[in-house]
């Protein structure tokens, strides 16, 4: 064990500080529809992407994406960015989710974290967490639970990264 | 599924450390393996990240709610991930400390350990990871390995994963490994296959049709040297499961159904019945309505790597509850959990969205929201006329398959409205009915009837300011009795939030136990770190994560919890 433990470290500090080139892991994600997609295949390029985890039995989170729907159209008309939320719910609530997010109206990519493969892969500890990469998929910014205002927060750092 | 202080730890003859060693020990070979070849350019092009939760409680003794001291006056739970990821190669480790563990935990967890290791390369069409992982094949009622960090779970499988996309369409899984318990590993040896085909992307011709059908299959073998003393178990526990999925503009409709072969354990009284599952989850998402609507009948179905194992220790499968997962804490004060032994149920939920500017939505449209769940025991017969159902060394009982029985488990039926009233108001109201069977739940009690009421009130104070308001109400004969709940949180975005919360059992039987739970709580967040102090007395109760429950006791004191991601 103690060798173990003192050769990763090894390999972080050899590998890890030279390197900061913040890229999407190769996580597999899963559509509405049911498809299997790669996170790196859902970016666009040249736009930012804003990721929010949630889950249909986080009331914080629901009601931050309830809030964003009310004010996206005008968040669409002043910057070129992307949204996508991913959910974490896993097979007690998952196919209720397509429902949750069409019965509620909301217009944003949303793909399903089916065993949070993703949520570990980004470091997310809890819902709701949100990260926003830039132009260049790098990640800039990212911030845990959710206030009432927070999607103000949000905005200003997206209109910064979509300049 | 409920974790007490005292409950008993592993016998030693499971757990295998030397075998542990020997797998780190595969793992470095590995990693010098992989890592110098062809990879070395990708990883110097890499990022390190990760992320840090701790966790500390003091305790106190409060006579009144039943909390206790503990002699080391406070616990602590902490863990921090880090994790590597360069191009098509990614690797972590994760640190965990139980020092000692939470009240509510497992306490088989208690020590300081990296019990998390893994490697992992991922290129085009092959994923191959060593290490510890988690696997999920299908809806996971035939393997499922997760963690939990807020209920203590983790049955992660260490030992070598292969994926594999032979064509566009198909994809291969096939593992073998051994799952975690605490900072060991259990006896048993899991192997297993699975693969899955989606017809649309398999067959030119169907690729742009609406309609879209996979198919997959799943097989799972667990071996376990069979050292009773009184019966001959089989060794080698196999289970299989297919699955359907069919899907066509807004409509979908998944199946799975898992079979596993006799397996004599300690969670079904050592009987010699095969088990199944079955799961049936409907849908329709359209403009503003979603419908959701889901069967499923369990028969014996526990699937764990050890035959003598309890609570949420080595499990192979996952049993999703039949029921929603409710955030608000009354109502999530009678939580259903799925029973392995036997169950059959139906749940619905239909979300409907009032549109803006209409005379019903009001200007700024409202949510509604109902959802419904039955669960019943599963029909039981006995096999002859001499033998009580669920003797040991027997097939226990018969089922008949679509035969409920008439002992009810839960039913539940609620209903949410949302509207935004103004620019700065906004609510959420809910009414809930419940029915509840402590004895099969929590083997004490009967059947609780519950209606329950919740208002939960946010006013937009200024920009960034807000406070939110929430009563709720839970008026029961049963139990405990009636139940009131209020909080009042003031938030300041984006970085801070103060919060008192009350819960008053003002309906108890006993007048002793009319008490007051209160609790104040202040946090800070930046970005991604989280601060959070709490003072105050917690009610006893069982906290449920994703349909999964652990029982935390009353307790009075301090809280800290500090979480980071970077």
């Amino acid at each position: 064990m103690k060798i173990f433990t003192s050769f990763i470290t090894l390999f972080f500090i050899t590998f890890g500080v030279q390197a900061q080139k913040a890229k999407l892991p190769n996580v597999e994600v899963k559509g509405l529809d049911g498809k299997m997609i790669e996170m790196s295949n859902i970016q666009k390029e040249g736009k930012p992407m804003v990721i929010s985890f949630w889950a249909t039995w986080c009331k914080p989170c629901v009601k931050e994406l309830n809030t964003i729907r009310d004010i996206y159209p005008d968040w669409v008309d002043e910057a070129d960015f992307q949204f996508v939320a991913i959910s974490i719910d896993d097979s007690r609530s998952q196919h209720n989710v397509a429902p949750f997010v069409k019965g509620r109206a909301w217009e944003y990519e949303v793909y399903l974290d089916t065993n949070s493969e993703l949520k570990r892969a980004l470091n997310v500890v809890n819902v709701p967490h949100t990260l926003l990469y830039d132009k260049k998929g790098k990640l800039v910014w990212q911030h845990s639970g959710y206030s009432v205002g927070d999607e103000d927060v949000l905005f200003e750092k997206i209109l910064q990264y979509s300049k | 599924m409920f974790f007490s202080r005292k409950s008993s730890s592993i016998p030693n003859r499971f757990i295998g450390s030397d075998n542990s060693s020997f797998m780190n020990r595969i793992l470095i070979i590995v990693l010098i393996l992989i890592i110098p070849a062809g990879l070395f350019a990708q990883i110097t092009q890499g990022r390190l990240s990760g992320n840090f939760q701790l966790d500390a409680q003091s305790y106190r003794a409060d006579s009144t709610i039943g909390a206790v001291a503990v002699p080391e006056n406070f616990l602590t739970n902490s863990y921090a991930n880090f994790r590597y990821d360069a191009g098509d190669f990614s690797a972590g480790v994760r640190y965990e400390g139980y020092l000692n563990t939470l009240q509510g935990i497992d306490p088989g967890n208690d020590g300081v350990g990296f019990p998390h290791i893994f490697a992992q390369y991922r290129h085009d069409d092959l994923d191959i990871t060593v290490g510890s992982f988690y696997e999920q094949f299908g809806s996971g009622i035939l393997l499922r390995t997760w963690e939990d960090k807020n209920l203590g779970i983790d049955n992660s499988l260490k030992g070598f994963r292969v994926k594999y996309t032979p064509i566009d369409g198909i994809q291969l899984t096939g593992l073998i490994g051994q799952q975690r318990i605490f900072f060991d590993m259990g006896p048993g040896l899991v192997r297993a296959l699975d693969g899955n085909i989606v017809i649309n992307d398999v067959v030119p011709l169907l690729r742009d049709k609406a309609t879209r059908v996979s198919l997959g299959g799943s097989f799972v073998s667990n071996y376990q040297p069979d050292d009773d003393p009184i019966y001959i178990l089989p060794e080698n526990v196999g289970g299989w499961a297919s699955r359907l999925h069919i899907s066509r503009g807004g409509f979908s409709m998944e199946s799975e159904y898992a079979h596993k072969i006799n397996d004599p354990s300690a969670d079904n009284g050592f009987i010699y019945k095969p088990g199944h599952a079955l799961l049936i989850n409907t849908s329709y998402a359209g403009d503003g309505l979603g419908i959701a609507l889901s069967a499923k009948r369990v028969d014996n179905m526990s699937f764990r790597s050890c035959r003598n194992q309890n609570l949420s220790k080595l499990m192979i499968n996952y049993l999703p509850p039949i029921s929603k997962n409710h955030t608000y804490s009354l109502m999530n004060f009678y939580p259903y959990a799925s029973q392995s032994r036997g169950e059959m149920g139906l749940q619905g939920e239909i979300s409907y969205r009032l549109k803006r500017g209409t005379a019903l939505g009001g200007k700024y449209g409202t949510q509604l929201s109902f959802n419904f769940s039955l669960v019943n025991d599963i029909d039981h017969q006995m096999v002859n006329d001499s033998t009580p159902i669920w003797t040991s060394g027997t097939d226990g009982y018969t089922s008949e398959f679509f035969r409920f029985s008439d002992q009810p488990f839960y039913r539940d039926y609620n209903f949410e409205v949302e509207r935004k009233l103004t620019k700065n108001w906004k609510f959420s109201a809910i009414v809930q009915h419940l029915q509840y069977n402590q004895m099969i739940l929590e083997g004490k009690g009967g059947m609780v009837n519950a209606e329950i009421a919740v208002l939960d009130i946010t006013w937009k104070i200024k920009p960034k300011h807000a406070l939110r308001l929430e009563t709720q109400g839970l008026w029961t004969k049963e139990d405990k009795g009636n139940w009131a709940m209020v909080l009042a949180e003031y938030s300041v975005s984006p970085h801070w939030f103060f919060s008192v919360l009350d819960h008053y059992n003002y309906g108890n039987p006993d007048d002793t136990k009319r008490q007051h739970y209160l609790i104040g709580s202040f946090g800070f967040v930046k970005d991604a770190n989280r601060i959070q102090l709490s003072y105050g007395k917690q009610k006893e109760g069982i906290l449920c994560v994703g349909g999964v429950c652990r029982n935390v006791p009353a307790m009075n004191g301090f809280t800290i919890s500090i979480s980071s991601s970077f």
